[in-house]
């Protein structure tokens, strides 16, 4: 077939296009991976049963916060990566700052705590699961967020995957902070955030295999 | 010095100009789609053509296989972008892709063959495509080939399409679809 063949057959018909056909995708990918991670979580882990308490603290409100805000900067990376020749730009300081500003606050409830103190600040009770629930609770995301990934078209598919995995992460903190019991922030800024870097780190493994168009 | 200044303004001409139907096309301008495709072509050409020197026959592949992409991602086109960064990542995304595939060819071929198949490959077809088009769009499936062969080739609208092969018009717009994602994916398979 002639090259001029093949432009009569694709401008025939071509359909009309939705402006913001990106958008809406992830919008159903996510609506429906968001739901079964919250079963996921209820099922799983059940949701505290002290959560009304815990919402007259700080700490939970900091959770949500941290996981609220990457998820937010991890979907703009993510809708931009899945566009060729879009730039991240100042995305990526989105991207650090809530990471940088939980550390901070991290630090200083350590640096204020009583030495005998700091160990359970950091390990809580949980610090051996937190991060691999938080894995398990993302994936029905990570698959949303790559199967969303996967109609569109990234060209930097390590970076696209990576961010997909990154997004699904956040989301599932999100969700995982409903059950959590823990209440030092130290504790949070170490395992929430191994918890993120898990999906984001097989999303950047996995982009370059599955993410090909 | 005035000689880049000429440059950058015949450049943000073709731009704006390519934009503007682009953008009529992707609201339904059939027309306005096929001059887009058109002039996208002979800017593809070009840069093809700088970059894969030493195999000619291949720029055309890679123009059609872009223009494919190009036709099947026209979702991801944000309207506040830059239309060249956006064909040129999709252009160097395909240019990449081509190359790594042909290196990991390369490296289980015996170099003595790369020798021979320079005499092995004629001039006289250049300009078109090797891999054609027309056997791919025959692997695929009826409820693939049959839209795109009356849809697309023959210009028949979707009713009429509907009507001479008995399926219903949400499906001649779904095989239309699907069979171009197809179309594209079988290219990128064949060596």
């Amino acid at each position: 077939m002639k090259t001029d063949d093949l432009i009569s057959l694709l401008a025939t018909s071509a359909a009309p296009v939705s402006a913001n056909a990106v958008g809406r995708r992830f919008a159903v990918a996510l609506s429906c991976g968001f739901p079964i991670a919250v079963l996921l979580m209820a099922v799983t882990f059940g949701v505290r049963a002290d959560l009304a308490q815990a919402m007259g603290g700080w700490i939970l409100w900091l959770k949500l916060a941290f996981a609220g805000g990457l998820a937010l900067a991890g979907f703009m990376a993510t809708e931009r990566l899945a566009r060729p020749g879009m730039r991240l730009g100042g995305v990526r300081a989105a991207l650090v700052a809530p990471v940088l500003v939980l550390w901070l606050i991290a630090a200083t409830v350590l640096i204020a705590a009583a030495p005998a103190q700091r160990a359970d600040l950091i390990l809580g009770d949980t610090w051996k699961t937190c991060a691999f629930n938080i894995a398990l609770i993302s994936l029905p995301l990570f698959a949303a967020s790559l199967w969303a990934m996967k109609g569109l078209a990234p060209t930097r598919l390590a970076l696209a995957g990576a961010s997909a995995g990154l997004l699904a992460g956040a989301l599932g903190t999100l969700v995982y902070a409903l059950h959590c019991p823990e209440s030092g922030a130290p504790f949070v800024a170490i395992w929430y955030v191994l918890g993120i870097a898990m999906p984001t780190l097989t999303g950047a493994l996995l982009g370059p295999r599955v993410l090909r168009w | 010095m005035e000689r880049t200044k000429e440059q950058e303004v015949e450049l943000t001409g073709n731009e704006t100009r390519l934009r503007e139907l682009l953008v009529q096309g992707l609201s339904g301008n059939t027309a306005a789609y096929h001059r887009f495709l058109k002039a996208l072509s002979a800017h593809l050409r070009a840069y093809f053509k700088k970059r894969l020197f030493q195999r000619p026959d291949e720029v055309e592949d890679l123009v059609q296989e872009t223009l494919l992409a190009v036709h099947n991602q026209r979702h991801t086109y944000h309207s506040d972008q830059p239309l060249t960064a956006w064909v040129y990542a999709i252009a160097r995304y395909k240019l990449i892709d081509l190359l790594r595939a042909r290196a990991s060819r390369e490296a289980l071929t015996d170099p003595l063959d790369n020798e021979l198949e320079v005499f092995a490959t004629s001039d006289t077809d250049a300009a078109e495509a090797r891999k054609d088009l027309n056997q791919l769009l025959a692997g695929l499936p009826d409820r693939q080939r049959l839209p795109i062969v009356h849809v697309k080739l023959e210009g028949l609208t979707v009713v009429e399409a509907a009507q001479v092969t008995g399926m219903s018009e949400a499906a001649i717009k779904v095989g239309v679809h699907r069979g171009l994602k197809a179309l594209a994916a079988k290219i990128r398979g064949t060596p």
